[in-house]
């Protein structure tokens, strides 16, 4: 790993008497009038705070700087940071005052600020309406964390940082090589059931496509609907799952080709027989109606026994605590093998480090917001994080002898299962129109008997309009 | 007098004009220039790209479905809202024939008044969730519900992309015509009561009257009200964002110029080319409301 360029961090007199000039003209009310519009911001970093470095300090936090963060409120809620990782952050700098911060819809919330140069610290950028992190990269507006994945960690003696972590999570997070996002919990996707309702009617999760076709009949002929997804709001969980079937046909580089937007990658054979075999399910054992509902409310027929299987991700258990009957016992099978002949195994797994974490690179205090993912990092940061969310973290063996629910246990054996056969693309966060694209397509090939060419046929169109397009920054994987 | 007349109208001006061309100018410009930028949002420094953005546009499939939309919306909405309100507000007013030598509404019409304006009064996005309920795909959806009663299996009627655009225009048109109704018949009001008397005496039906008596003498506010429901035809975007699946869909099916701006701007991060669509629905608003004000010009009656 190469030592980051240190340049501006490292004051000189004159840049220092510099900036102290600009800071004093951006003062006055007219240029700070300007400085609000597009084009007359100042693009060099303001004074960044910044510490001595010592063993106990490796990043050079200033203890006595301010920290402001803001979190997602979403599906995992805000308590992990507020009774978890702010007070680890305290506890090691009594002096900082932490400024903790929640929105629903980051965007909305954050982007004026990153357009006027004065950003929070450290960001979770997630949710429906989470900021481009493209983007954001592309616009120097995010810190480079390889000093971060290089410190030692905060409380597992002898590694650093990089070493703790689940093998993929730095690259998750690495924009054309660098690392700019820490993808902080790690999620395993599959499909989801009621193990109550399985043991009731004594069926077995699928393993081949023709158990699943089979349950799912068995399922119809109990008057439940076999399989569910929300398509007004949620159409993703589903395309995931496609894909899944697709690396499972013809191995993980099908996606890899995908997220490098190679010719002709979403028309190649794997993902044109995943479309029809997913769209023949879609035509026999779907109800027409869960196109117009939204997740929230197809996860609920789930827990009222209508809806067998469910894809989502190992958040869905979380989200649904309020919902879900006592004994309900959520549990989680790995999409079931395609064909005979399948490139991976029927454990191969689509997991990925996902919930973005990143630190803003113009903020006043990057090195403290670097400082507070490592405390995330740390092993009880991590553990706290797991028994408040039911998440795994991407720290390994955090949460080793701790059973906290059935559907993380669940997943846990599951991931275990998987060995190294776990997979994941990045493309629906690089390229957002091919995201949006994907979930029309992907309720037409499900919902409205679109067939399988027409879907592929259309999600290459839109990926070689992206890759034409000289205003999209590219990336590679 | 005429000394010191400069400085005075200044003096009143100068407040109000400035705080008109800061925020509505000086914005309105800045979109202008945006609109030549690849600008992302993000950075405080756009790079000037000349036109490449419009040329972008012409190929766009889902700007020129937007489009389309708007053209739909422009032909129906106005067209239904303004007949259902004055229908209501002929009603309203003198549909309930003459008694004791005067008109009056029909029955009740007092208590139809104010319940026709309740939609008006409501905020755009609590209808928008109101009628996501409305036309809730399975049976717990009050339509679907009714249909249910007659045996009549669930429609999914925003899922279904031939009719969710004009399940929006519903709404639109629900939502609207309270307010025309009341327009109407503050423009009813004004027409002098002898000459519908002088109608009746001629032995004028309620049908004749309404067509050659009302219709002309409500010209003016009729214009109005076209040239109203012509510029709210090119907004829509608060019901699209809340009442249609996937903002928009599906698969585009309901979209308007409003949403794909807002799509393009905050989920694709392109404001520069969202600009150019803020652009192109300028000149088509105006250059609409320019038309209908020449088009419809003619000599008003003197009362």
């Amino acid at each position: 790993m190469s030592v980051p360029p240190d340049s501006t961090s490292d004051l000189t007199r004159r840049t220092l008497l510099r900036r102290a000039a600009a800071a004093g003209l951006l003062a006055t009310p007219a240029a700070g009038l300007l400085s609000a519009c597009v084009g007359g911001g100042e693009d060099e970093p303001t004074d960044q705070a910044e510490g001595e470095k010592s063993a106990t300090n490796p990043l050079g936090v200033d203890g006595k700087a301010p920290l402001e963060i803001y979190i997602f409120n979403g599906g995992l809620g805000t308590k992990y940071a507020t009774d978890v990782h702010v007070p680890s952050y305290k506890k090691a700098f009594p002096d900082a005052e932490v400024k903790f911060n929640q929105a629903e819809e980051m965007a909305t919330v954050l982007q004026p600020r990153f357009t006027s140069n004065e950003p929070p610290d450290m960001v979770n950028n997630a949710g429906s309406k989470l900021m481009d992190q493209g983007a954001l990269v592309q616009a120097g507006q995010v810190q480079d964390l390889t000093e971060l994945f290089n410190a030692p960690s905060l409380d597992i003696p002898g590694k650093t940082v990089k070493d703790t972590l689940v093998p993929g999570t730095i690259e998750q997070g690495s924009f054309n090589g660098k690392p700019y996002t820490l993808n902080y919990a790690f999620t395993t996707f599959g499909l989801w059931y009621s193990d109550k309702l399985f043991q009731t009617n004594g069926w077995t999760p699928p393993k081949t496509w023709s158990d699943f076709t089979a349950l799912l009949d068995k399922a119809k002929a109990a008057g439940k609907t076999g399989y569910a997804y929300a398509g007004a709001n949620a159409a993703y969980y589903q395309y995931l799952v496609i894909l899944t079937t697709a690396a499972k046909i013809g191995g993980a580089d099908v996606l890899k080709n995908i997220d490098n937007l190679e010719d002709g990658a979403w028309t190649a054979e794997p993902v044109k027989q995943a479309a029809q075999l997913w769209g023949e399910i879609g035509a026999k054992y779907m109800d027409k109606a869960h196109l117009g509902l939204q997740h929230t409310e197809v996860q609920l027929q789930q827990n009222q026994d209508k809806v067998v299987f469910y894809p989502s991700g190992s958040w869905l258990e979380n989200e649904q605590t309020k919902d879900t009957p006592a004994g309900f016992n959520y549990a989680v099978v790995p999409v079931p093998s395609a064909t005979a002949s399948d490139k991976l195994p029927q454990t191969a797994i689509y997991a990925a480090a996902g919930e973005m974490y990143f630190v803003a690179a113009k903020g006043k205090n990057p090195r403290g917001g670097m400082e507070y993912l490592r405390h995330m990092l740390s092993k009880e940061g991590a553990k706290g994080f797991t028994q408040l969310t039911k998440v795994l973290t991407v720290v390994q063996g955090a949460t080793e002898g701790l059973t906290i629910s059935p559907g993380l246990t669940s997943s846990e054996t599951m991931l275990k299962a998987a060995g190294s056969d776990y997979f994941a693309y990045r493309w629906d966060t690089w390229y957002k129109k091919m995201d949006d694209e994907c979930r029309a397509a992907t309720n037409e090939l499900m919902f409205n008997g679109g067939d399988a060419n027409k879907f592929v046929t259309r999600m290459q169109k839109v990926a070689d309009e992206v890759k034409k397009d000289p205003s999209i920054e590219k990336f590679k994987r | 007098m005429r000394h010191g007349r400069y400085p005075f109208i200044v003096g009143f001006l100068i407040v109000p004009v400035t705080i008109y061309v800061t925020f509505v100018i000086a914005p309105y410009l800045q979109a202008f220039y945006l609109a030549m930028t690849n600008w992302r949002g993000v950075s405080a420094n756009p790079k000037f790209i000349g036109l490449d953005n419009f040329q972008r546009l012409l190929q766009d499939d889902i700007f020129w479905k937007a489009i389309r939309h708007h053209g739909v919306l422009l032909l129906v909405l106005p067209l239904v809202a303004i007949a259902i309100a004055l229908v209501f507000a002929f009603l309203l007013n003198v549909g309930g024939g003459s008694r004791g030598g005067t008109l009056r509404g029909v029955w009740g019409s007092n208590f139809y008044r104010i319940v026709f304006f309740f939609p008006q009064v409501l905020a755009v996005v609590i209808i928008g969730v109101i009628f996501r309920r409305v036309y809730a795909p399975d049976e717990s959806g009050l339509l679907n519900g009714l249909l249910g009663v007659f045996g009549i299996d669930p429609i999914p009627i925003m899922a279904d992309r031939n009719i969710a655009l004009f399940a929006i225009i519903a709404v639109l048109v629900w939502q609207a015509v309270g307010f025309y109704v009341v327009l109407f018949s503050a423009g009813m009001a004004s027409v002098p009561k002898d000459i519908y008397e002088a109608a009746v005496l001629d032995g004028a039906g309620r049908a004749s009257m309404f067509f050659r008596v009302t219709l002309p003498l409500l010209r003016d506010t009729l214009q109005v009200a076209w040239v109203y429901l012509g510029i709210a035809a090119f907004d829509a975007f608060a019901i699209v964002q809340v009442l249609s699946i996937e903002q928009g869909g599906p698969d585009g099916a309901t979209t308007v110029l409003g949403m794909e701006i807002y799509r393009n701007a905050f989920s694709y991060s392109q404001m520069g080319y969202a600009s150019a669509m803020g652009v192109a629905l300028f000149f088509v608003t105006i250059t609409f409301a320019a038309l209908t004000l020449r088009v419809s010009r003619r000599e008003t009656i003197e009362l």
